[in-house]
């Protein structure tokens, strides 16, 4: 197509109105010697050619079934998601600067914020972060602000990759990162109960952990707070369909990753993360927030509030940089909660968790793997094998399964263990070829 | 309009999950589980139709109105673009980082890596990370690039400096790594006063963010000086790329001096900015920094093959889940690949030239602070309105009755009662003379009928908000 619709005799007539010969005469503030040097790129294309290009690229990967997670969860997607989002007078448009214009975004992003809070059991979300492991690194943040501590206990039972963004976000600030080795895929608590004192802003923690174990962290709250801190939990929204809450537990912070939430796996995003806490933290909150309100006739409307907080009012004081976050995603994640609802939300809980107790019995049953898992699991459980689970998840995907995610880039001396992810979308065939390839790859070579 | 919880109705249901093919597995024990199931809303799948189709239709974008937010290059997002994205929905992203997971991913790691490389081209940059999330993730995602290289040099570095025209992203990005934001003023001529930055140069800075062309749309002609300046007390120098769609193929960040780049694609790259977001932010850097580029890396092996690299102890480490917003990237992509050189030049040039024109018919009735010609974007003051006690916003309010999204008004904060004009180059001449008509009429309203102005808007779902109410108030859950 063309993307410009600018005709020759336009072009004349607005450099006559401006009052220059051409349209170089208007890089002239621009000096000669600043000019690039090089602009090699290949030549434009029809729509057509780039969809066979992108087609051809689509074809290179190849289908496997993933029985992994590390943060992102093959889930169902209703059509309606899709349809509606892609409705472009919500994907064209702009951060909502001007409520009379934006009163759809705005509402949406309300009652977004209002499903996140009833799912975590806060009465406060902001309006979507960029993903499950910055907002981990906000809440940590956040937590410091809060309590005007430099000290943060991290179970190292949260998700690898989470940790390594929070010590990214943190590696430059005055902070003490101390990292808890995980027991039996959970909480260390006596070490917790060594490492906390009233240095400490707060302790992360995850439910359910990366290895797959649910915990409940109601007593670890007291703990905390009985030393001034808070307690940051992330969580998996899938889960909370069936899982104690946040709020329920004592959280503080509660953040997560929203790809879940009707979310296209794409790679690896884009989707959202979510924040949540009680009311009394929102002054530190990060990022965007919508407020309801009411107009000069009294009628309610929404609009974002507490501005305050944010880089383009506050600048380098304000309570993160954060400035376009994942509205669209958080769009999605409100619509497929809608479609689900109540029941259908604790419906999709239980398929998971019924297809992850199965996939366990049937790998428990092949001789040489264990179940390391000893506490109740949501959809994930860590076994271990006989052999290297690199070598294992390797040879599998030579046959179109993802096995699991093997822990031994990520814990030392769990280099025979994977963790094993089943969602919804696994069917009780695909379960079984796995345990079948499984026993065959271990037990009959 | 209700609320969507409002509309709820108990035991209405929309989707059904499908039937479980596997025994149910035994309960939880109680303490693990939420008392109650979380009060989501019980509507059928049509009130769900119903209900966000109706408001999308109390939103305006790109696609239904003229949208001259100035600073946000709301150009028009080819549909096929959305189309091209879909084509990677499926695609996991941890089985890129499994062990033998490389083979099963070639083509997501090609395009990110083709991705990369055009990105690099385009700024004159030695190498791209496309993780960061957006403009701002890039941002703070350079500076601790920035960060790293001068612990690894053993530099001992406090300061960054920004000038006070930049975005509040800067200074607030810098911070979030620790540093001490100095800020210079705009000299009377538009750019950074270059007195006031030699006399806050020192040893001690670390960067140096610029804007270019900054965000009144006018281009620093000294802007190599100030990046060598910065390079005598060995400080980066960091280009916010936001207005990068001004001089595509006229300038590239890394010829000129700069040593880091953020780009958005939601801006130049013609990605759709969805409401807020998904933006993404990819990062070009010049070779010093290039160790310290984050994990996971996508690489070209010798055999041309595509890999993943995680094990770089001199990285700073993730700054993201995974390989950034992929879906986001491969829209952008299809846009380079569709417009390619001579349409991404053409892209600028039009830009430019849209802005110039507006600009022109707009500053006998409007002030300009800075008075020169100006790259795709135009800074007006509503100072002289303000003698009928009409201000930027009201302006803005009336636009939108007449059915345009405003510009960006107040911003950037160093222009009184800023309005700032981004027409993007894919609007046409009639498109611009009608904006430009109602504009004149809002200044003749200004001095004919003031207090018609202060009504606006009147056709939207709802008039001017109070937005004290909600900040004192603080109800953002419904309940």
């Amino acid at each position: 197509m063309n993307f410009t619709p600018h005709t020759p005799a336009e072009i004349r007539e607005m450099l006559a109105t401006i009052g220059v010969g051409s349209i170089q005469e208007l890089f002239n503030p621009i000096p000669a010697e600043l000019r690039a040097r090089s602009f090699d790129l290949p030549a434009g294309m029809s729509e057509f050619e780039m969809l066979d290009r992108l087609q051809d690229l689509a074809a290179q990967n190849c289908a496997i079934t993933p029985f992994v997670g590390g943060g992102y969860y093959d889930h169902l997607i209703p059509a309606a998601v899709d349809h509606l989002a892609g409705r472009s007078e919500f994907y064209t448009a702009y951060t909502p600067y001007q409520p009379e214009a934006s009163q759809g975004s705005l509402q949406a992003l309300f009652e977004y914020q209002t499903a996140i809070c009833r799912l975590t059991g806060h009465d406060v979300s902001n309006a979507s972060l960029y993903d499950g492991g910055t907002a981990l690194a906000e809440a940590a943040l956040m937590a410091l602000r809060a309590t005007s501590r430099s000290r943060v206990l991290v179970d190292g039972a949260i998700n690898p990759f989470h940790r390594s963004i929070l010590k990214t976000y943190l590696a430059n600030l005055d902070v003490e990162i101390v990292e808890l080795a995980p027991v039996d895929g959970m909480l260390d608590l006596q070490a917790f109960a060594r490492e906390l004192d009233e240095r400490c802003a707060a302790l992360l923690v995850q439910n359910p952990t990366f290895f797959g174990a649910v915990a409940d962290y109601s007593q670890v709250a007291e703990q905390v707070h009985g030393c001034g801190g808070l307690l940051v939990a992330s969580v998996y929204p899938v889960a909370l369909g069936l899982l104690k809450s946040p709020g329920e537990m004592g959280v503080d912070i509660a953040v997560g990753d929203g790809q879940s939430l009707g979310n296209h796996l794409s790679f690896g995003g884009p989707a959202f993360g979510f924040i949540s806490a009680s009311k009394k933290y929102i002054r530190n909150m990060p990022g965007r927030i919508v407020g309801e309100t009411v107009d000069r006739e009294g009628r309610r409307g929404f609009v974002l509030t507490l501005q305050a907080r944010e880089q383009h009012i506050k600048r380098h004081k304000a309570t993160s940089n954060i400035c376009s976050n994942q509205s669209l995603c958080a769009l999605r994640g409100l619509i497929f909660l809608a479609a689900l609802g109540r029941q259908g939300f604790v419906e999709l809980a239980l398929l998971n968790r019924d297809k992850a107790e199965y996939a366990k019995s049937a790998l428990a049953a092949i001789k040489g793997v264990k179940i390391l898992t000893v506490a109740p699991i949501f959809n994930e459980f860590t076994v271990s094998l006989p052999v290297e689970a690199d070598r294992l998840v390797s040879e599998l995907i030579g046959r179109g399964i993802a096995a699991g995610v093997p822990l031994g880039p990520y814990y030392q001396g769990a280099g025979n263990c994977m963790v094993v992810t089943v969602t919804e979308k696994r069917s009780r065939g695909e379960i079984d070829r796995l345990a079948t390839e499984l026993d065959m790859l271990l037990n009959q070579n | 309009m209700q609320l969507i919880y409002e509309k709820s109705v108990p035991a209405r249901r929309a989707v059904r999950m499908p039937s479980s093919d596997v025994p149910a597995a035994a309960m939880l024990p109680r303490e693990l589980l939420r008392s109650e199931p979380a009060d989501l809303p019980e509507l059928s799948e049509l009130d769900v139709v119903r209900h966000f189709t109706q408001l999308s239709r109390r939103n305006i974008g790109v696609d239904t109105t003229f949208y001259p937010l100035g600073s946000c290059t709301m150009k028009y997002n080819a549909k096929s673009l959305e189309d091209g994205a879909r084509i990677s929905a499926p695609f996991h992203p941890m089985i890129a980082l499994l062990p033998g997971g490389e083979s099963c991913a070639q083509g997501s790691l090609a395009m990110l890596h083709h991705m990369g490389e055009l990105l690099a081209e385009i700024t004159g940059m030695d190498e791209v990370t496309c993780q960061p999330l957006a403009g701002a993730h890039g941002e703070m995602t350079g500076i601790m690039l920035i960060a790293a290289y001068h612990r690894a040099k053993g530099n001992k570095k406090k300061y960054v400096i920004v000038p006070d025209s930049s975005h509040g992203t800067n200074p607030a990005s810098a911070a979030m790594v620790g540093y001490e934001i100095v800020t210079i003023p705009t000299a009377p001529y538009g750019d950074m006063d270059l007195d006031a930055f030699r006399a806050a140069l020192n040893d001690e800075v670390a960067a140096v963010m610029m804007t270019c062309p900054n965000t009144l749309g006018l281009f620093n002609p000294h802007i190599k000086e100030i990046c060598d300046l910065a390079h005598s007390v060995d400080a980066m120098v960091y280009y916010d790329g936001a207005n990068l769609n001004a001089i595509l193929g006229q300038v590239r960040p890394g010829d000129v001096g700069f040593d880091v780049v953020h780009v958005n694609l939601h801006k130049t790259f013609g990605t759709p900015h969805g409401a807020g977001g998904p933006g993404s932010g990819p990062v070009g850097v010049k070779k010093a920094l290039v160790p310290f580029l984050p994990m996971p890396r996508v690489i070209k092996r010798n055999d041309a093959s595509f890999g993943v690299e995680t094990g770089n102890p001199q990285s700073i480490g993730r700054t993201a889940n995974f390989f950034g917003n992929f879906g986001v990237m491969a829209k952008a992509y299809a846009y380079i690949l569709m417009l390619g050189r001579e349409g991404l030049i053409d892209a600028s040039e039009k830009a430019v030239l849209n802005a110039n024109y507006v600009m022109a018919r707009l500053k006998d009735l409007y002030e300009v602070p800075y008075d020169q010609t100006c790259m795709h974007e135009c800074v007006f003051s509503a100072a002289r309105q303000m003698q009928h006690d009409v201000h930027a916003i009201d302006i803005a309010k009336f636009l939108i009755d007449k059915g345009y999204h405003p510009p960006t008004v107040y911003f950037p904060l160093i222009v009184k009662e800023a309005i700032m004009i981004e027409p993007t180059e894919t609007e046409s001449k009639e498109t611009l003379d009608e904006f430009i008509a109602v504009m004149r009429e809002a200044a003749e309203t200004a001095e004919t009928d003031p207090a018609a102005l202060k009504l606006a808007p009147l056709t939207t779902p709802v008039s001017r908000l109070d937005e004290t109410k909600a900040a004192r108030e603080q109800n953002v859950c419904f309940t």
